[in-house]
C-alpha cells in the first residue's frame, strides 16, 4: 500500500497535511498541538514508555502511542478525552508514588519535565501509596550525578548513550519493579565503561542525572542563557552558557542548534572549569630575560608588530607566518588567514585543525 | 485409591511383523516397549526403567529383544500424574502399565514376557482410559507412540509428506490452504495462521525468517515444551512449509535455555533432517533453501512476545517495542518475519497432507482445529490433554479430569491462558472452549494453561498470584506496567492481610482498566486480567476480606482463625504441646482455648488436633 507523499488528517478539529513517515507526535508538534511525553527526545527514535502521549484515533478500540503510531491519511485524532485524562493523571500517580517528594531541593526544580505535568494534571504520588526505591545516590566519577530513586526510566539515558553516543555505557538492568538504567554489573562509571560526554544527563527529564560540577550552584530559572560556539574544534556545536551571578555555572544543550541538534561532546558539555581558574592568564605576558612580566594590550601589540616589520624588513615577507588554533570560532581563524594575507602579504597560514 | 479398582487394559494392537533372531525362551519378535521419556518421565525415573528393561530381559535370557531394539523411548503421552508409564506390547494385545520403578520391571518381564500374564495390579485403570478417550489427538498422538530422537520413526508415520507436499504446490496455494483451514496462532491472540503469512509473503523485502516461538513461560504449562520433546520433527516440518510458503530461507527456533531436554532433541532433529536432505540446499530438489538455527532464550517471560523475542534474537534486552510496523513487514533485523508458535507450525504438516477440509471439520465456527491443554490445578488427572475447539469446559474438567480431586470439595472457578487469562466461574463450565467464548468472559486462550480451582482456593490470593507474576516479569519499559501491577500487587497483598481498605476494590478496577488500556505490549494489556475477571464474578469474596476480615476459602493465612470446637474436643492437650507461642489455654481434663492475641496462625493446633476439634 504505498501512499500519498502528503496526508491529510485532522487534530482536535485541525486540518493538518503532514509527511508520509511522520508520527502523530511530531504532525502535533508541528502544528503547535501539544501532546504531553516524558520518554520523547527529538534525538532519538520513538520509544513508547511513558504512555502519556496516547490520543484517542477514530475507529480504534483504544487509545493509541502518538510518539509511535504513524499518521495514516484522513486520520482524525483528539489529543484528549475523559478516559485519556484519567489515564494520563494515573500514569503520572504512579510515577509520582515512586519518587521522592524531594523538589524543594531539587537540582532539576522549575525545569522538571515529571513536576510540569503534575502540576498541569494537578496530581501528587498520595493516591497509590506503597514501596518507594530506597537507593543511594550514585557520584562516584567526577561529571554526572545519578540519583536512582529519581529515575522515572523512560530510558532516555540508556538510548542516547546506546543510538547517538554509542557508547553503550548504560542499559536497563533488572526487571519489573526494579528495573533500572544502571553500567554493566553496576560498577561505577569510570573511563573504562564512559565517555563522560553528559549526553543522558541533556535528556534526562527528571532530577536522576545531574551535571555534578554544577550541583548546588543554582536552579534553572536563576541562569542567564548565553549561546556560543563550541571552540574546542572545528565543528561548531553551539551550547548555552549557564551564566548566574555573572559566572559560568553550567554548560546546556542548545537542542535548536543547526550543527548539533543538542548533542555535545565531553569537551563541549565539561571542559569550561578554565574560565574561572585562578591560574588562567588575563593580561599579556611579555618575557625579559627569564620571566614574564604583566603587560597591556598597547604595550604587547605594539611589541608585536615591531618584531615582525623587523624580521620582514630583514629578511622578506615570506619570512613570517600566522598558525591559528582550532580553539578559535571560524571567524578568528579567517581574520587571522585574512591579516596574512594583508599584512604579510603572504601564505603561510596554517591550522592545528589541519591534522 | 485408584489403583485399587481393577482394570483389564487390552485394546487391538497391530502386531509388529519383524523378523529378529530366534532366541531361547519365548519369541520376542513381536515385543515392543514403549517408555515415556518426557521430561515428567525422565524426572519419574523412566531412564533407570528403561535401563532396568534392558538389564531384566538380559537376565530372563532375552537379549535378542534387546539387541533388534524392542525397548524404545517416546515422547510425553499427556498423563503425568501416573509417570512412568510404559506400553507393553506383546502377542498382539499391548498393555499400559503405571508408575513403574525399576525394582518393577523384573515382575513384570518374568510374568508378562515370559509366561504371557500382565501384571494386573499395575496396568491403568480406567480413569487412564476416559482420560484419553474424550480426547482428539492430533499433535499429541505421535508424541506417545514415536521415537523422537530417530527420524525414520517420524517418516514411518507419514513425516515430511506434508513438506513435500506443499513444495510441489505454489507458495500461494500453500498460503491458501492454510487460509482455507482456518489455523489460528496457539500463542494467544488467535490471529489466522493464513493470513499472517499472506501479509508476509506480499512485502518484497528481502531476506524474509520464520521463526518458532518456543518460549513458553505461562506457569504450569507445557504443551510445547512436550511437542518438541515428543515429536520435534512435526515442528521442524512445519517451519519447513511455512518458510517455504512466505519465501524464507532461514528459520530461528527461540527456546528458553530451562527445556534442555527439548533443545537436545531439536538439535538431533535438525542434524537427522539435514542429513536426509530436508533441510539445506534444494529441499526436495525443488530449488529451495532453508536452514534453521536454534536461538536460546535466558527464561524472560516477555520474550514470549514477539517484538521482545526478536530483539533478544537480536542480541538487545527482550522489551517489546511499539506496533505497527508488525513484524510481518519490519521484524527480524528490520525484514518480515512470521513468528508462529511450536502447536501452530506442528499442525501444519497434517493440513497440508490431510486437506484443511479434514482441519477446519474439526472445532467449533471460528476456532477450527485442536488445542492442547495443560491442565493442572484441584483436579484429578493432571496432564496434557488435546481437545476440539469448541468442547465445553464441563467434559474437559468431569469426563476427562475426572472432576474435583477431594471428595469434600467442589469446583469453584478455572483459570485459563496463564497470567494473562481470567478467571471463569463453576457456574458458567458450560461454555465452550474457543477463541470467542473465551475472550468474551474476560479471560483468554492464551498459550493453553488451564488451572482448576476448588472452593479451598481464594480468589484475591490466586489473583494475587498471578499479578506478582506478572509483575516481576514485567520487562520495565511502561509505566501501566511497571508501576501499575506492582501497585495492583500491594492492594491485593494488603486485602489478603486483612488490611484492605474500602474503595480498594474500586481502585483495583480503575488500575485494572486503565493498566489494560495503556500498556504497551500484550503482557501489561492482560495482566490485569485475573484481578478483574474475579471481581466480576467474586467480588463479594474481595468485600469480606475488606469489611469483615473474612477469608471465605480459609486460604489467606493472616485472615485465619482458630478455635476450638468445645463439643468436639477431647482434653488431650496435643495442641497446647505443639504450639510456638504458648496462645493454647489448656489444662489436663479441660477444654483447650486459644488466646487470639497470643496466636501466630501457624496451624499447627490444628494439624495436630486428632479429634478435628480446631477450626
Amino acid at each position: 500500500m504505498p501512499g500519498k507523499k502528503i496526508k491529510k488528517i485532522e487534530i482536535d478539529g485541525r486540518k493538518i497535511s503532514c509527511e508520509k513517515e511522520e508520527t502523530i507526535l511530531q504532525a502535533a508538534k508541528k502544528a503547535g498541538i501539544e501532546i504531553p511525553t516524558l520518554c520523547h527526545d527529538d534525538r532519538l527514535e520513538p520509544y513508547g514508555g511513558c504512555r502519556l502521549c496516547i490520543v484517542e484515533v477514530k475507529g480504534v478500540g483504544r487509545p493509541l502511542p502518538a510518539c509511535t503510531t504513524p499518521v495514516t491519511n484522513n486520520m482524525e485524532i483528539r489529543t484528549e478525552n475523559d478516559t485519556i485524562k484519567r489515564i494520563r493523571k494515573n500514569i503520572i500517580s504512579l510515577l509520582l508514588s515512586n519518587h521522592p517528594n524531594d523538589c524543594m531541593r531539587c537540582e532539576k526544580t522549575g525545569d522538571c519535565a515529571l513536576q510540569g505535568l503534575a502540576y498541569r494534571y494537578d496530581v501528587d504520588g498520595s493516591r497509590f501509596e506503597g514501596e518507594q526505591w530506597d537507593l543511594p545516590i550514585r557520584d562516584d566519577n567526577p561529571f554526572i550525578t545519578y540519583e536512582p530513586n529519581k529515575c522515572i526510566l523512560c530510558g532516555r539515558c540508556v538510548r542516547i548513550c546506546n543510538e547517538v553516543v554509542m557508547a553503550g555505557t548504560i542499559d536497563l538492568v533488572g526487571r519489573g519493579f526494579n528495573s533500572m538504567p544502571d553500567t554493566a554489573f553496576r560498577k561505577p562509571r569510570s573511563l573504562d565503561n564512559c565517555e563522560f560526554c553528559g549526553q543522558c544527563v541533556s535528556t534526562c527529564p527528571t532530577g536522576a542525572l545531574t551535571d555534578k560540577k554544577a550541583r548546588g550552584r543554582g536552579r534553572a530559572y536563576e541562569m542567564k542563557k548565553v549561546r556560543t560556539t563550541c571552540s574546542y574544534c572545528g565543528t561548531g556545536c553551539n551550547f548555552d552558557l549557564n551564566v548566574k551571578d555573572g559566572k559560568v555555572v553550567k554548560v546546556t544543550s542548545a537542542y535548536d542548534a543547526p550543527v548539533n541538534h543538542g548533542n555535545l561532546c565531553i569537551k563541549g558539555r565539561y571542559g569550561y572549569d578554565f574560565i574561572h581558574n585562578a591560574d588562567r592568564i588575563k593580561t599579556p605576558l611579555i618575557r625579559k630575560g627569564d620571566s614574564f612580566h604583566e603587560a597591556t594590550w598597547d604595550e604587547a601589540l605594539d611589541l608585536i608588530a615591531g618584531r615582525f616589520s623587523g624580521l620582514m624588513k630583514k629578511y622578506g615577507n615570506k619570512s613570517v607566518g600566522a598558525f591559528s588554533s582550532s580553539r578559535c570560532t571560524n571567524e578568528e581563524n579567517f581574520l587571522v588567514s585574512k591579516f596574512a594575507r594583508t599584512v604579510f602579504k603572504n601564505n603561510n597560514v596554517d591550522n592545528c585543525a589541519r591534522v | 485409591m485408584a489403583e485399587k479398582k481393577k482394570a483389564k487394559a487390552k485394546t487391538a494392537i497391530r502386531a509388529k511383523t519383524g523378523s529378529g533372531p530366534k532366541a531361547k525362551g519365548p519369541d520376542v519378535t513381536g515385543l515392543t516397549i514403549r517408555v515415556c521419556v518426557g521430561t515428567g518421565g525422565l524426572a519419574a525415573g523412566s531412564q533407570e526403567v528403561i535401563d532396568s528393561f534392558h538389564t531384566e530381559l538380559k537376565a530372563h535370557g532375552l537379549e535378542a529383544a534387546v539387541e533388534k531394539k524392542s525397548v524404545n523411548k517416546t515422547g510425553c503421552r499427556g498423563f503425568c500424574a501416573k509417570d512412568v508409564l510404559a506400553d507393553v506390547i506383546f502377542n498382539g494385545s499391548a498393555s499400559t502399565y503405571q508408575r513403574l520403578t525399576p525394582e518393577k520391571i523384573g515382575r513384570i518381564v518374568e510374568e508378562h514376557i515370559i509366561n504371557g500374564r500382565p501384571v494386573e495390579e499395575w496396568l491403568v485403570g480406567p480413569d487412564y482410559h476416559i482420560f484419553h478417550d474424550k480426547q482428539t489427538k492430533i499433535l499429541l498422538k505421535q508424541c506417545g507412540q514415536i521415537d523422537p530422537e530417530d527420524i525414520n520413526a517420524y517418516i514411518g508415520i507419514g513425516g515430511y509428506e506434508g513438506a513435500k507436499k506443499a513444495l510441489s504446490l505454489t507458495e500461494f496455494e500453500t498460503i491458501e490452504e492454510v487460509k482455507k483451514s482456518g489455523l489460528r496462532g496457539r500463542g494467544g491472540a488467535g490471529f489466522l495462521t493464513g493470513l499472517k503469512w499472506e501479509f508476509c509473503s506480499m512485502s518484497r523485502a528481502a531476506p524474509k525468517y520464520i521463526i518458532c516461538n518456543a518460549d513458553e513461560g505461562d506457569p504450569g504449562a507445557f504443551m510445547d515444551r512436550s511437542i518438541i520433546e515428543g515429536n520435534p520433527h512435526s515442528v521442524i516440518e512445519g517451519m519447513i512449509i511455512g518458510g517455504y510458503a512466505i519465501g524464507a530461507n532461514t528459520g530461528y527456533i527461540y527456546i528458553r535455555a530451562e527445556y534442555p531436554l527439548a533443545i537436545e532433541r531439536l538439535k538431533i532433529a535438525i542434524d537427522e533432517a539435514t542429513k536426509k536432505g530436508f533441510i539445506g540446499k534444494n529441499v526436495f530438489e525443488s530449488g529451495f533453501d532453508f536452514e534453521i538455527r536454534i536461538k536460546e532464550g535466558a527464561g524472560a517471560f516477555i520474550c514470549g512476545e514477539e517484538t521482545a523475542l526478536i530483539a533478544s534474537i537480536e542480541g538487545k534486552r527482550g522489551m517489546p517495542r511499539s506496533k505497527p510496523p508488525f513484524p510481518v513487514n519490519k521484524g527480524l533485523r528490520g525484514k518480515p518475519t512470521v513468528i508462529n508458535n511450536v502447536e501452530t507450525l506442528s499442525n501444519l504438516p497434517s493440513i497440508i497432507t490431510k486437506g484443511a477440509s479434514w482441519f477446519s471439520s474439526i472445532g467449533s465456527e471460528q476456532s477450527k482445529g485442536t488445542k492442547v491443554f495443560a491442565l493442572t490445578g484441584n483436579i484429578k488427572n493432571t496432564g496434557l490433554i488435546e481437545v476440539p475447539m469448541g468442547i465445553s469446559l464441563k467434559e474437559i474438567i468431569y469426563d476427562i479430569g475426572g472432576g474435583i480431586e477431594k471428595k469434600n470439595r467442589k469446583l469453584k472457578a478455572v483459570q485459563t491462558g496463564g497470567p494473562s487469562g481470567g478467571c471463569i466461574p463453576a457456574s458458567r463450565i458450560d461454555m465452550p472452549v474457543d477463541y470467542e467464548s473465551l475472550t468474551r468472559i474476560g479471560s483468554m486462550m492464551g498459550s493453553g494453561g488451564m488451572v482448576v480451582m476448588d472452593n479451598a482456593t481464594c480468589m484475591v490470593d490466586m489473583s494475587k498470584f498471578f499479578i506478582s507474576f506478572t509483575q516481576s516479569e514485567s520487562c520495565g519499559k511502561c509505566v501501566p506496567c511497571r508501576i501499575g501491577t506492582k501497585r495492583m500487587l500491594e492492594i491485593l497483598t494488603r486485602i489478603t492481610e486483612g488490611n484492605g481498605k474500602d474503595g480498594d476494590i474500586d481502585l483495583l478496577v480503575e488500575l485494572g482498566t486503565d493498566i489494560k488500556l495503556s500498556s504497551l505490549c500484550g503482557l501489561g494489556q492482560s495482566a490485569p486480567n485475573p484481578v478483574l475477571s474475579t471481581i466480576n464474578f467474586f467480588r463479594k469474596e474481595y468485600e469480606s476480606h475488606i469489611k469483615k476480615g473474612i477469608c471465605p476459602a480459609g486460604a489467606c493465612k493472616a485472615l485465619r482463625q482458630y478455635v476450638v470446637n468445645a463439643e468436639a474436643c477431647k482434653m488431650c492437650g496435643k495442641c497446647a504441646r505443639v504450639c510456638p507461642s504458648s496462645a493454647v489455654i489448656w489444662q489436663p481434663k479441660q477444654k483447650a482455648v486459644i488466646n487470639k492475641s497470643k496466636c501466630v496462625k501457624c496451624g499447627a493446633c490444628f494439624d495436630a488436633c486428632p479429634f478435628k476439634s480446631i477450626m
